[in-house]
């Protein structure tokens, strides 16, 4: 899967958690969820739930606490990608 | 000092027989019943295959919540309590809060018994599987009990107390005299209060192992809820909300608000489960202590009360149930209010029934009737001995009541009283 297909998955994962839409239409990979998009953080780990079933892989908590931007749930995504 | 002046200024309802107030007051005043045959109760081997739930489509829910309150929501109790508060909050003429202040003079008290028991039998299930870490984050906010007050609390921004109470079968009740109490002191200008109840197997499988809900009517549900009638044999489980927005005199003639009626005042206690009370029976004297505090407190003579709208859950209770009444406000025969029981048209809403069967009390007063109790024509023997026939109408009759009370009593031997008005300057 490349990046592009990666970010555009994620994207419409978090779509419906986002408070701010304005920052969905400027999405980078800097995009930070709470900051720029005002998903509320306990909305965070219904994100974590629907990127696990879309990529069928496991987000442990480690890693969990690392997505907080669209950068690093990307590097956390390919990673447990790379890894099945 | 004297208590300040305290009214009702909005009306929500999610009833088996309606789902907003204007379709409520017609089915009520029509006897239109919203108890019907429920096909899961069947399949799960239910006696009682019958209740009374409220009826929509999914869509309509995306007008009270938005997408991400919608999200894994399976919390009935929260869809009719959030549906009937809003419904209530715009009636009453009241904006909705886009400022970041909180409202600091308005609050919600909204009860309910058990809330959410969808949405826990889900967690339950995963829990059991030993994936905790896939419950998602709304698990808590949906079967927490005050999550009906948090929600609306948060949706209109409230700043006053923001609480849920819960009292059985007489937290509807309950909620409207606290809402009265703390505005009539000054604590607060307007209150959202009122109550809801789930609705499923899982809420009223319990009652259905008590064997006290009638299992004869399975086929033919609308006559199965049978207040006060010599045939009654249990109550029909119900569900859903009612909910009042509730003001200060002073605060809805400021807003030249549409007055709906005045409270007087009230009175909530506890028979201690003593001298007759048990868990699931009510002791009389504090039945009768409970309508006659609310008589006093109202400043009004019984001989007043000109209509009652009971608890009245067709059991054999109702024949105690009137005897209280007859005792408390020393009426009898002829000279008895006239009462009803909204039960035999929605069955027994549980914690809902209060505020749902205050909402239909307050439309009588507002729309000038009495509804008609359907299933009554033979009246229970011990009943027609104590109060004439024609004070139990089985069809709903045009009559301005001036005052009318209304009762609850629930599981743990607890009684609420409020005594209401027709709104006078």
């Amino acid at each position: 899967m490349t990046e592009k297909e990666l970010l555009s998955k994620l994207k419409t994962i978090i779509t419906p958690y986002v408070q701010n839409q304005e920052g969905l239409i400027k999405l980078t990979e800097d995009t930070d969820f709470i900051k720029d998009l005002e998903i509320n953080s306990a909305n965070l780990v219904d994100v974590i739930l629907d990127v696990e079933d879309e990529f069928d892989i496991e987000i442990d908590n480690d890693a969990m606490e690392k997505m907080l931007t669209v950068k690093a749930s990307i590097e956390v995504i390919a990673d447990k990608l790379a890894a099945k | 000092m004297k208590n300040r002046r305290v009214v009702i200024t909005g009306l929500g309802v999610v009833a088996p027989n309606g789902m907003n107030v204007s379709e409520f007051s017609i089915a009520i005043q029509k006897g239109e019943s919203g108890v019907r045959f429920i096909e899961q109760l069947k399949e799960l081997n239910f006696s009682c295959q019958i209740a009374g739930i409220p009826i929509y489509n999914s869509d309509y829910l995306n007008n009270y919540f938005n997408s991400i309150q919608l999200l894994g929501l399976k919390a009935t109790g929260m869809e009719y309590g959030v549906i009937a508060g809003l419904d209530a909050w715009k009636d009453a003429g009241l904006p909705m809060s886009e400022t970041d202040t909180p409202l600091w003079d308005i609050g919600v008290i909204f009860g309910t018994g058990i809330m959410g028991v969808d949405k826990f039998r889900e967690a339950i299930y995963k829990v059991d599987e030993g994936n905790v870490r896939r419950l998602g984050s709304t698990t808590v906010i949906q079967t927490m009990a005050s999550g009906i007050s948090a929600f609306l609390g948060g949706i209109l921004g409230c700043g006053n107390m923001v609480t849920t109470n819960s009292s059985a079968c007489s937290t509807g009740t309950e909620a409207i005299l606290m809402a009265y109490e703390r505005i009539a002191a000054g604590n607060a200008e307007i209150i959202l209060a009122g109550s809801t109840n789930d609705s499923g197997p899982y809420i009223w499988g319990g009652f259905d192992a008590m064997r006290i809900l009638p299992h004869k009517y399975n086929d033919n549900p609308a006559e199965a809820s049978r207040p006060m009638s010599a045939t009654a044999n249990g109550f029909v489980p119900g569900s859903g909300a009612g909910a009042l927005v509730i003001e200060s005199l002073e605060s809805a003639k400021k807003r030249g608000a549409t007055i709906y009626a005045e409270i007087l005042g009230g009175h909530v206690n506890s028979g201690g489960q003593r001298n007759g009370g048990s868990m699931t029976a009510p002791n009389s004297e504090a039945v009768k202590q409970c309508i006659r505090k609310a008589v006093a407190a109202s400043g009004i003579h019984a001989d007043e009360i000109d209509a009652i709208n009971g608890h009245l859950t067709a059991t054999s209770k109702d024949s105690t149930e009137i005897q209280n009444w007859c005792e408390a406000l020393g009426r009898r025969g002829v000279d008895f209010p006239y009462i009803n029981s909204l039960k035999s048209l929605v069955g027994h809403c549980l914690a809902a029934s209060g505020s749902i069967e205050s909402v239909a009390t307050i439309l009588q007063l507002k729309e000038n009737f009495i509804f008609g109790n359907i299933n009554c024509e033979d009246l229970h023997p011990e009943i027609a001995s104590l109060i004439s026939r024609e004070r139990v109408p089985v069809k709903t009759i045009d009559f301005s009541p001036e005052i009318i009370a209304k009762a609850s009593f629930g599981f743990g031997d607890v009684n609420a009283c409020v005594i209401f008005k027709k709104y006078k300057t």
